[in-house]
């Protein structure tokens, strides 16, 4: 099946305070379509190996392709693109920008994009919300709506791009186990669905054994 | 590739979502252009007007005969001491006339060239008033009214009567108005003067000249150039001096010169007789501006406090704006538009502001006996200085804009996130 996101030999050490080895060769892929999750305890360093992936962190050794491009030591200005269109995002804290409304948060990857007009934009991010059965909130502003529904928009900001992947950072740390339940179904109804890649670094067990894959690191290093 | 829609539409909601911030900042700028407008305007208005009440009725050459002496004495002339060593005791001035020779055909010779603006004769003459057993002494100038009134504002300093009435009135006399107090003197009077060869001429009172210096107009008046010279007993081609006004000042120095050598005269140069007033409204050119330049810097620095708090405050949303496609330039733009939104407002409302006033400064009454025709505080509007202050307007907030913006660009995402 099509490779979506490909990591060979990632190394990271962080200098400060002192010099430590966080990452020590890893090397894994993600195929279209999979749902796969990193678990691990704290400090284990698979958050660093999320922002490495999510080309945010830039400061690694080793290679990372993307949809078979090699993405390591392209310009800054690429890189944001390449995350602009092929990367959401979905954060433990939700991140919305809070002075604007719902809707305009959900566009406004698109309109960075700029590949459809403000029409479109504004089509494609009301079917986002619909699809995640928010689309009452649309006007509201993102300060006005609670931290599930919060992190159901982020989804649909995370999707409105269309993107290769979408990554989590504890996308449910931060919900009581009702919202954590719905966004796990939102994930599993769009990997199964729509065929759309995910990874997501969990705490969660329960959540993870859903999932069609665990990874599980340990000391900066990947075990299963 | 920027997408210009998207930047400008977060800036404005940054600032309409804090738009009490966003005021503060623009009214620092708005407070700093408007100064900056009115200072300039109402400091360049009353430089123009002490300018002009010197440098107007001036000429910008002037042409006489000097009385000084030859600079060749006798002695080196002569052959047989041309190799020795001269020294010649007390010497004295040359006797000469005073009047220029052949005074009217150099006159239309001049008014003839392209950059003359118009050479007019004089006489001037020492006089004595005459008031019972007293005699005051004094200069009694002798001119075409008409054209001195044309050329060199003469009007704006005629208090009462005109330069037509003393155009009209062959023994007319233009009274300076220290002298009327003096001696009392009302228009319609007559006044008589003594020139210094002798002799007593009543001549009428026919309007009173203040020129805004006292000592001058303690001595001065002025009077036809056929009554002067038919006071002093000379011909009709007797003049001492021709003023000539330019229509650029800047060629006083090279005409001057050219005059002296063609003619053999005395020709001074406005720049040369009046260079303390260049530098007198250079200094307060200076400090206009260094004061301008403060207030914008205060101002500016206030937007660069107030754009860093608000980068301080948005950490998150610089960082959801990088994860989410956003490159460090985009999220510089946002801020940098910000700055630049904040600095075209406030400039835009400090040249009104500064408009309003300096106009407002104009409709004060300012009365003083040095200047008989000014009646409110000079302004000069002069649209070179709007531009100049939208410019600095523009320019400052950039600056100010210009670092905090690039520290937004520079922050990392991860460490933001990662820091919850």
């Amino acid at each position: 099946m099509h490779t979506v996101l490909e990591a060979k030999h990632i190394n990271k050490y962080f200098k400060k305070p002192v010099l430590f080895h966080v990452l020590k060769d890893i090397n894994f892929t993600i195929k279209k379509g999979e749902f796969a999750s990193i678990m691990g305890k704290s400090g284990c360093g698979k958050s660093t190996l999320l922002y490495i992936l999510s080309t945010m962190d830039t400061d690694y050794e080793g290679e990372l392709f993307l949809n078979n491009e090699l993405i390591t030591g392209q310009d800054r200005q690429h890189l944001s693109y390449l995350r602009n269109k092929h990367i959401g995002f979905v954060f433990q804290f939700h991140y919305l920008l809070s002075e604007f409304t719902v809707l305009e948060n959900v566009m406004l990857p698109a309109r960075k994009l700029a590949e459809k007009s403000a029409q479109e934009i504004e089509h494609d991010a009301m079917q986002k919300l619909k699809m995640l059965n928010i689309d009452h909130l649309a006007k509201k502003r993102a300060l006005q709506v609670s931290g599930g529904e919060k992190q159901r928009i982020a989804i649909a900001r995370a999707l409105i791009n269309n993107p290769s992947i979408i990554m989590g950072d504890e996308p449910t740390g931060n919900l009581d186990s009702y919202n954590a339940e719905n966004v796990f179904n939102i994930f599993k109804q769009l990997s199964s669905e729509e065929g759309l890649s995910l990874l997501v670094v969990t705490h969660d067990e329960d959540f993870a054994n859903k999932t069609d894959r665990i990874i599980q690191m340990g000391d900066g290093k990947i075990i299963t | 590739m920027t997408n210009w829609k998207v930047i400008l539409s977060i800036a404005k909601t940054h600032l309409l979502t804090k738009i009490k911030q966003t005021s503060t900042a623009a009214l620092g700028v708005t407070f700093g252009i408007g100064s900056y407008i009115t200072l300039v305007c109402f400091m360049t208005g009353l430089n123009n007007m002490l300018d002009n009440l010197i440098l107007n009725q001036t000429p910008h050459v002037h042409i006489y005969n000097e009385i000084e002496p030859s600079a060749k004495q006798p002695i080196s002339l002569y052959d047989d001491l041309s190799e020795s060593f001269n020294v010649v005791h007390s010497i004295k001035p040359k006797l000469s006339q005073k009047k220029i020779h052949n005074a009217l055909p150099i006159i239309k010779h001049l008014e003839a060239n392209e950059n003359v603006y118009g050479a007019l004769p004089q006489i001037k003459t020492q006089i004595f008033y005459i008031a019972g057993s007293i005699e005051i002494g004094g200069n009694l100038t002798g001119i075409n009214p008409l054209d001195e009134a044309k050329f060199f504002n003469m009007a704006d300093y005629i208090v009462e009567g005109s330069a037509k009435a003393l155009h009209n009135t062959d023994n007319g006399i233009l009274l300076g108005i220290g002298i009327a107090k003096k001696m009392s003197l009302k228009v319609g009077d007559r006044v008589q003067i003594s020139p210094i060869n002798g002799g007593i001429f009543p001549l009428k009172i026919v309007g009173f000249y203040q020129s805004g210096i006292a000592d001058l107009d303690a001595i001065q008046s002025f009077a036809n150039i056929k009554t002067v010279q038919r006071i002093l007993g000379k011909a009709q081609n007797y003049i001492t001096d021709i003023n000539v006004k330019l229509y650029d000042i800047e060629k006083s120095i090279p005409l001057s010169k050219q005059i002296e050598k063609q003619f053999k005269l005395t020709a001074i140069d406005i720049k040369t007789a009046n260079a303390q007033f260049e530098t007198g409204t250079t200094i307060r050119n200076l400090i206009t501006y260094a004061v301008s330049i403060t207030l914008l810097i205060v101002a500016g620095f206030g937007i660069y406090n107030i754009l860093n708090m608000l980068i301080y405050e948005k950490m998150n949303d610089i960082a959801i704006l990088k994860a989410t496609g956003f490159s460090g330039k985009d999220v510089q733009l946002i801020f940098m538009s910000q700055a630049m939104i904040i600095g075209f407002v406030g400039g835009v409302l400090g040249l009104l502001i500064g408009f309003g006033l300096a106009n407002l400064i104009g409709t004060i009454p300012f009365q003083t006996e040095a200047l008989p025709t000014v009646e409110t505080y000079p302004i000069n509007m002069n649209p070179y200085f709007f531009i100049i202050g939208f410019t600095f307007a523009m320019l400052s907030t950039f600056l100010a804009g210009y670092l905090p913006s690039k520290k937004a660009k520079k922050i990392d995402p991860v460490k933001i996130i990662r820091g919850q």
